[in-house]
């Protein structure tokens, strides 16, 4: 394969962003959903 | 009154799904198959791309790095879109959920430029012999990611949010404008960059062999920005009101 460091470059930087991000987002989530059924007993499922 | 009800009523529709409870019961059912979807979609999509779509006779195996930038540039101006499509919700209808998305898809949209200008350059290197040239499409895109810059850092920089929220909308939607300067740049100018493999009016120039990865791959990459932006509102939604409910609870308490 021609070329190969830098398409292995560019598909790691296409998975670890997208990842990155969602990992983020979904730990961001978590932490604001257990903190907002402390204090609001509507939110506890 | 018929001008004035006909106004109200594409407001009232946009903001039966202004509701908080009602948007995060919506995101909550759709949310899990959208990560899914993104999951699959782009395992399919890259693993196609890296290991089952054929060389280029041109450009060789480099080519296989349009799996990853062609679809991180469609989101870089379609997220652009949804961000000036946010602003203008807040300032022309005042939708209270719309602040806080355009405030989300800011920071993703800027991550996903970042990425098509990184791939975009890593791509270069062996194609152009160089990693940036100040040509028209790569300058008008590094313009739209420092527009995304401009939002982030706009909407955070007011003590009051609202006075930050209108700020960063005034921006985008004066922003827009790159968005078709970027999409025809090519056209107008004579560029390194090549021009559209894929457009709406015409018949791609991509071999199908090349273009069904590219597509679910692009599906890929689209479910997980959309999937990533709906998560982090959901968290603004629910720290938002984490923030109210511990202020009501400070007056009661004093």
């Amino acid at each position: 394969m021609t070329h190969l460091p830098y398409i292995v470059a560019a598909y790691a930087l296409g998975v670890i962003v997208p990842a990155w991000l969602g990992i983020a987002a979904f730990l961001r989530m978590r932490d604001a959903g257990r903190r907002l059924a402390t204090i609001d007993p509507r939110h506890r499922k | 009154m018929e001008a004035n009800s006909s106004f109200g009523a594409p407001r009232r529709s946009l903001h039966r799904f202004a509701n908080p409870g009602r948007f995060l019961r919506l995101t909550g059912k759709i949310l899990p198959w959208l990560s899914f979807g993104a999951f699959f979609l782009l395992a399919v999509g890259l693993g196609w791309g890296f290991f089952g779509a054929p060389a280029d006779w041109q450009q060789g195996d480099a080519v296989r790095i349009m799996f990853v930038h062609v679809p991180a540039a469609q989101l870089a101006m379609g997220g652009y879109l949804a961000l000036a499509l946010c602003s203008l919700l807040s300032i022309v209808w005042r939708h209270p959920l719309a602040d806080l998305a355009a405030s989300e898809i800011s920071p993703v949209g800027a991550a996903f430029t970042g990425l098509c200008l990184a791939t975009g350059s890593i791509w270069g290197r062996p194609m152009w012999g160089t990693w940036w040239t100040w040509d028209a499409r790569l300058t008008s895109v590094l313009i739209l990611f420092f527009l995304y810059l401009g939002h982030v850092a706009l909407t955070r920089a007011f003590d009051d949010p609202e006075r930050g929220y209108r700020a960063g909308a005034i921006l985008s939607l004066v922003g827009v404008v790159n968005v078709p300067i970027i999409k025809f740049s090519v056209d107008w100018w004579n560029t390194l960059h090549q021009p559209a493999s894929i457009s709406l009016t015409g018949a791609p120039s991509l071999h199908v062999s090349l273009l069904l990865p590219l597509l679910v791959a692009s599906l890929g990459y689209a479910c997980a920005f959309a999937a990533i932006v709906i998560a982090r509102t959901r968290a603004a939604v629910m720290e938002r009101r984490v923030r109210a409910l511990l202020l009501t609870h400070a007056k009661e308490a004093a």
